[in-house]
């Protein structure tokens, strides 16, 4: 009996243990879990694709949460009997993992670094399949009053009011991606060097840089009753299911424009690159039936849309350097 | 695979020479982790100490419980405490969302069960014929407490540094109730898990060995006491 009951014991420790490792591991893989479920769904309902049957996606995460990436991947695998496997990261993370060779292919919005990523010859045939803008959101009782402001002026306006007042405050991403990106050059064309100023802004408290996604970007700064640059795409899904009280407050002017991309890891550094695969997906993307898609998608839900297609969209666009083949040319 | 080897040596560069960012988020996370464990363990040694030495009804039901809760994942923690600190939640008012005390909160929650749960087990395995000594000595209450502390130092003290050490090596609460704010509640695995993620190997490198470093340590100075 006293055998039994300490060798239960026993088993309980060595299981407890044995948890709490998995547990420790567990919840680092708690990111890529996100992105997942897509996928082991779709292994179970296509038995056994061939490799050359899946295509590996890493995107920027405001794609992926407001849910057009999910309905375009169903489309596409129910079209093409293929796996179309998604990871959702930050638009830096995402050129990390195409300079790694880690993906086939990469949907971003940042087209300074894009335009590097190209040049250095990590990517190649980059298409344009959608735009929107970003906005400044705050709490609706705008404490530093930057409603209808320039973009630049309102993020000069929060810096100098946060200096003094407590109560407003500004939540960066923080994490190198494309939004994070375009806060940086905003900054810029406002007279401040973000590279020499952010160092300084951090240790005062009106700066919060949160190192997280868009998502708990928006989440963080509803908490505080702050002002935060975010994609109009996560912010309509978020303030539409009620998860966040925050409103618009700057989205007027054309540097707010938020541009997507699409390009595929170049196959002369990356032989496995699954060329012919992400050829037909950014085919797709640019089509005419998909780029209708887009330009209704989210609008029975939010009241407008969270995209624009980027066909026929050339004079909004080539200010910011598209070319038309990058909107509308088949890749052979 | 050469920027394996470039992220190590520029690892052992940053915490050669002592970069200030690598020292601020070291620190930080020191003082979180190391007051989430006083906490706990002020909290959880009595509680032991309690639960081990008197017979009641459910006994062996708390103790169970108390084991199964050695498996609380972290991101339940995380989610819990995120909707009790959050302004929606009822302790919204004092404003512990996002702040390195929401996170001392969160670690204590985490570790609790641990140090209590090895404290017990700490104090069953003591040789029943020193617990008769001690009352046949006719030790007071809180004499017979302390004797008892005495002789279960050790044990004990292992528990106490098994909570330490699954609270400074968590990420997932850390995350949710931290928010990962640079200079605020920026700490070590939230660091890497941020930095790898934009694929800066070699901070997050040098930010991995300081973790294992502390692991070191602190089992070190476990051993050296041990063995006095």
């Amino acid at each position: 009996m006293d055998f039994k009951k300490s060798g239960l014991i026993l088993l309980l420790i060595v299981l407890a243990g044995a948890v709490l490792m998995a547990g420790c591991t567990g919840t680092q893989s708690t990111g890529d879990a996100v992105a997942t479920p897509a996928v082991t769904q779709t292994a179970e309902e296509t038995p056994a694709v061939s490799e050359d049957k899946v295509l590996l996606i890493a995107t920027t995460t405001s794609l992926d949460a407001t849910g057009l990436l999910a309905e375009l991947e169903k489309e596409f695998e129910e079209k093409t009997g293929t796996d179309v496997q998604i990871t959702a990261v930050g638009t830096g993370a995402a050129l990390e993992l195409g300079a790694n060779g880690d993906v086939d292919l990469l949907m971003v919005h940042d087209r300074l670094r894009e335009d590097a990523f190209l040049k250095e010859g990590s990517a190649t045939d980059r298409r344009v399949f959608a735009y929107n803008y970003f906005d400044i959101v705050g709490p609706e009782s705008d404490p530093a009053g930057i409603k209808g402001m320039s973009p630049e002026d309102a993020l000069v306006t929060i810096m100098e009011k946060g200096k003094t007042d407590a109560n407003v405050k500004f939540v960066s991403r923080g994490d190198g991606s494309g939004t994070h990106g375009k806060e940086k050059a905003l900054w810029k064309s406002a007279g401040y060097d973000y590279a020499e100023n952010e160092p300084v802004w951090v240790k005062e408290d009106w700066y919060v840089e949160a190192g997280t996604g868009m998502g708990a970007t928006l989440t963080m700064a509803d908490e505080m009753n702050a002002y935060s640059l975010s994609d109009i795409g996560t912010f309509l899904k978020y303030s539409g299911d009620e998860t966040i009280s925050l409103v618009e407050l700057v989205n007027e002017g054309d540097s707010l424009i938020n541009i997507y991309g699409a390009m595929i890891i170049s196959p002369e550094k990356y032989p496995e690159t699954n060329v012919e695969l992400s050829k037909e997906w950014i085919n797709f993307l640019t089509s005419d039936g998909v780029q209708e898609e887009i330009q209704v998608f989210g609008v029975k839900e939010y009241g407008q849309p969270l995209f624009f297609p980027a066909k026929d969209a050339i004079a909004i666009l080539s200010p910011s350097g598209v070319t038309q083949d990058e909107i509308s040319a088949v890749i052979a | 695979m050469d920027y394996i080897t470039q992220g190590l040596s520029q690892a052992f560069i940053l915490i050669a020479t002592l970069n200030p960012e690598v020292v601020d988020i070291t620190l930080r996370t020191l003082s979180i982790t190391f007051t989430a464990t006083l906490i706990a363990s002020i909290i959880s040694v009595p509680l032991g100490l309690y639960i081990s030495f008197n017979n009641f009804f459910g006994k062996k039901t708390i103790i169970s419980l108390i084991q199964t809760l050695y498996a609380l994942p972290t991101v339940v923690v995380g989610l819990l405490m995120y909707m009790l600190l959050s302004n929606k939640g009822p302790l919204g008012i004092f404003g512990l969302l996002f702040t390195p005390s929401g996170m001392i909160i969160g670690q204590t929650v985490l570790i609790i069960p641990i140090i209590t749960g090895l404290t017990i087990a700490a104090l069953s395995n003591l040789d029943p014929g020193i617990r008769d000594t001690a009352r046949s000595l006719g030790a007071t209450v809180s004499q017979f407490f302390l004797s008892m502390l005495k002789e279960a130092r050790f044990a004990i003290l292992a528990a106490v540094v098994m909570g330490f050490s699954r609270a400074i090596s968590e990420v997932g609460a850390a995350i949710m109730i931290g928010g990962n704010i640079r200079g605020q509640t920026r700490i070590l695995t939230t660091t890497i898990t941020l930095e790898t993620g934009q694929g800066n190997f070699s901070l997050s490198i040098a930010l991995g060995i300081i973790l294992l470093l502390i692991a070191l340590i602190v089992n070190m100075i476990v051993s050296y006491f041990q063995q006095r």
